[in-house]
């Protein structure tokens, strides 16, 4: 950088600062003020954005307790925030897990092995990935209806249906294990070939433990993406205890019954553990970010 | 080797067990009338068993999986929305036309003619049922039945024979007393000798159902009281009497561009559609315009190396991007509550006024613009710091030698170095926020909404919100009219890709 300091540096350097100062200020107020109305009294704004007294109602509430108010009222949780949280926490595993496995065998096909149409179906794919299934509600709603005639277990109202709905999403993991693939020499498994192994032995054994790294990452990424997805799961799920926590958080808020305090315990303690894996996978996923734009 | 058969075999034990079960599959989608779909899966179940049966196709036993999770799930929910657009698929043309004829064959009337009278006759710890002509006019057998225990309402039929003449019968329950069993006998049938089946058709009787519908030879339906016939008509959906009287349910048929005809031509319907969609353009716009101002300033600002705690700032001014969407909407929700929210407390605090934030359309839009650009920024801050390192330091020291300013370093070196990689980046945050289902589905839902449409649209509503709403929520579930401006928004999007492509294709060239 240029050491040509002028005369004014230090008051700039005081302007971005206090610039820079504002600006958290309004960031991180609302994730302050919701952390501060967890621990608020009542279900209403009342006036002190620092909470008076301490109550720990909303937390009790949200892990599923019953509260006792002071005049004798026994609250029941209004909500299965627990049950949402790991309904989330299921769906998002085992499809994320399917997804590696899916998009892992599909990338060796495209970086190892030939066959006709290879750039095209991979190129395809992607293509297809940039239109986001919000588009495609009405479908995948009658598709889903349709396969619950048959096979209940993937139908409306189920994890299982939503599970299956959330596998189509692989095109850019299979672009970026791909490129992790073409990294590693092909020698190693042509050696590992030659000593007897087979296709998929060599794949299996030879090339996927060198992978773990991106196969996590994939992993993590897939995770988030499912945990936050909220379009098909609303679409898909209805029934209160089915819901997973995107769909069902926003039925605190509703006009007729407005849970303010409620919400924000609720929302903290289950947006804390995303937030910590979110942050704890951020390097990969802006990695993530910029790959579909800069791509070769 | 003698492992290797036994692997083979299990593998081919497998692959016969996979091939049963879909079959089977296939078989009971197929006598359910859904040929097309049978044909589907059969062709899927083909393609499977022959990719991973046959040594010919190595790399399609890794492609498989990934490849039919795009084809079912993303492309076929594209093609399928497509093809909805063109039909009337609605609340109110929900089956096809082979359901709807199934269901109104099936609607039955109690044929009160011949009804006979029944009384319960308690024996044992059950009931006898017997059933009696109304008057000697129509016979005099009686029927009787064995002790029924009548519980429940499950399903149940009773076989009922001549009522002997040696039989004592205990006295017959009261009206009041029978009705007690009302749900149980709603669900028994009786069977008499001459393998006749009674219902029951009212407080003291049972009797026979009558079809309400005879179908005709030529596909017309006619209906049996009054003699009227109702032919199909598959350019409406509906059957149809001469006079243009309708049946419900109607049935799902093609309807050419009537969907989209309604978009460009009927005058309600218009005037809404054309605002969201101006307001989604602009929302889009904005969004990116006002993320990418803050999250490039801050960049810039954060690139400097005078500044301290620069790693500090970075990563809580990151913080936005870290909470889940669903939960920071939701928190925005809440605070910008016109009542119980703290931003109005704040205001009021300070300046005495409680803006209406989810009452008034300029306000409500407004408030949807800073929370995108509160949730959008912290990606341009990252994109823009990784494009910043990239530009040469020593185009700074020349420029810092003749003297500029920081403005004019930003202007003149920064902004055209960067804008070039962005732009594909740019184009797709658009295409992003064109279709951000979550934040408007979240925020206001639409709300408020306009007044005097027939469809309820709202003022703060996206064009996919507000496809979801005329599919899934009021305005009586119209899939056909939500899929058709779907299929407007894919071309929309497939325009967005193309650019986005040639922008980052024309970038690798140079």
């Amino acid at each position: 950088m240029p050491i040509v300091t002028g005369k004014n540096q230090r008051w700039r350097v005081l302007g971005a600062h206090a610039f820079l100062i504002v600006l958290l200020i309004v960031t991180l107020f609302p994730l302050a003020a919701v952390i501060s109305i967890s621990l608020r009294p009542g279900n209403f704004a009342n006036g002190s954005l620092i909470p008076r007294e301490i109550s720990l109602e909303h937390w009790k509430l949200a892990l599923g307790f019953a509260v006792t108010t002071p005049d004798g009222i026994v609250i029941q949780p209004p909500f299965p925030v627990l049950r949402w949280l790991w309904n989330s926490i299921k769906v998002a595993t085992i499809a994320s897990a399917l997804i590696v496995a899916f998009s892992t065998t599909a990338a060796y096909a495209f970086a190892r092995l030939k066959f006709a149409f290879k750039m095209p179906i991979l190129n395809s794919m992607l293509l297809l990935q940039m239109f986001p299934p919000v588009l495609a509600l009405v479908a995948i709603y009658a598709i889903f209806e349709t396969i619950g005639n048959y096979v209940p277990a993937l139908g409306l109202e189920t994890h299982g249906g939503l599970i299956v709905a959330y596998l189509g999403g692989v095109a850019t993991h299979v672009w970026t294990i791909r490129g992790y693939f073409e990294t590693i020499p092909v020698e190693i498994e042509e050696c590992a070939k030659v000593d007897g192994a087979s296709h998929f032995q060599a794949f299996f054994r030879v090339l996927l433990p060198m992978a773990v790294p991106i196969l996590m990452v994939v992993f993590v990424l897939a995770f988030v993406g499912t945990i936050i997805e909220y379009p098909v799961a609303s679409i898909l799920l209805r029934e209160e205890s089915n819901l997973t926590l995107a769909v069902g958080s926003k039925y605190y808020l509703a006009d007729q019954k407005y849970l303010w305090g409620d919400f924000a315990a609720a929302a903290v303690l289950s947006g804390l553990p995303i937030t910590v894996v979110f942050l704890a996978a951020q390097r990969w996923i802006v990695s993530g970010l910029t790959a579909g734009g800069v791509k070769e | 080797m003698k492992t290797f058969d036994w692997k083979r075999a299990a593998g081919a034990g497998v692959a016969a067990l996979a091939a049963i079960a879909g079959l089977w599959l296939v078989a009971a989608i197929y006598s359910a009338g859904q040929t097309m779909l049978a044909l589907g899966a059969l062709a899927l179940l083909a393609a499977g068993l022959h990719v991973y049966a046959s040594r010919a196709a190595i790399a399609w036993r890794y492609l498989f999986p990934g490849v039919v999770g795009m084809l079912l799930f993303v492309a076929f929910p594209l093609v399928y929305t497509m093809w909805i657009g063109f039909t009337n698929y609605s609340s109110t043309h929900l089956l096809s036309q082979a359901r709807v004829k199934a269901y109104l064959l099936e609607q039955t009337v109690p044929d009160e003619e011949h009804s006979l009278e029944f009384t319960l006759h308690p024996e044992g710890d059950g009931l006898r049922l017997v059933l009696a002509p109304y008057d000697a006019a129509s016979g005099t057998q009686r029927f009787v039945s064995a002790p029924l225990k009548l519980k429940g309402d499950k399903a149940a039929t009773a076989a009922m024979s001549a009522l002997p003449a040696d039989l004592a019968l205990t006295p017959a329950l009261s009206t009041r007393d029978a009705l007690a069993h009302r749900a149980a006998l709603m669900a028994l049938k009786l069977e008499l000798p001459d393998h006749h089946v009674l219902g029951y058709a009212g407080v003291h009787e049972f009797g026979p159902s009558a079809a309400v519908w005879h179908e005709n030879a030529d596909g017309s339906l006619l209906r049996l009281d009054d003699r009227k016939t109702y032919w199909p008509d598959t350019s409406e959906g509906f059957y149809k009497a001469a006079d243009g009287d309708r049946l419900q349910p109607g049935f799902k048929v093609a309807v050419g561009f009537a969907n989209y005809a309604r978009m460009l031509a009927d005058q309600e319907f218009r005037g809404p559609f054309v605002s969201i969609f101006a307001w989604t353009v602009v929302f889009a716009a904005l969004s990116v315009a006002f993320s990418l101002a803050v999250g490039c300033t801050l960049a810039v600002l954060l690139n400097w190396e005078g500044l301290r705690f620069r790693t500090l700032y970075r990563t809580l001014l990151f913080l936005p991007y870290a909470v889940p969407g669903f939960i920071s909407i939701l928190v925005f929700k809440g605070l910008f509550n016109q009542n119980f929210g703290e931003i109005n407390a704040i205001l009021d605090a300070v300046f005495g006024i409680k803006p209406a934030w989810f009452a008034d359309p300029m306000l409500a839009r407004a408030m949807m613009l800073v929370v995108n650009t509160w949730l959008g920024y912290p990606y341009f801050l990252v994109l823009c710091t990784g494009l910043l390192k990239a530009i040469p330091v020593d185009l700074y020291e020349a420029s810092a030698i003749a003297g500029a300013r920081p403005l004019t370093n930003f202007f003149r070196i920064t902004a055209p170095l960067i804008v070039k990689p962005l732009s594909p980046l740019i184009i797709s945050a658009f295409a992003f926020n064109f279709n951000n289902f979550v934040l408007v589905s979240l925020l206001t839902n639409g709300r408020p909404d306009f007044l005097n449409t027939k469809i309820p649209a709202g003022t703060t509503d996206i064009l996919v919100s507000y496809t979801y709403r005329i599919a899934f929520l009021d305005s009586g579930q119209n899939f056909g009219l939500a899929a058709a401006i779907s299929t407007v928004i894919f071309f929309l999007v497939a325009m967005l890709s193309f650019a986005n492509l040639r922008v980052a294709a024309r970038n690798a060239r140079k």
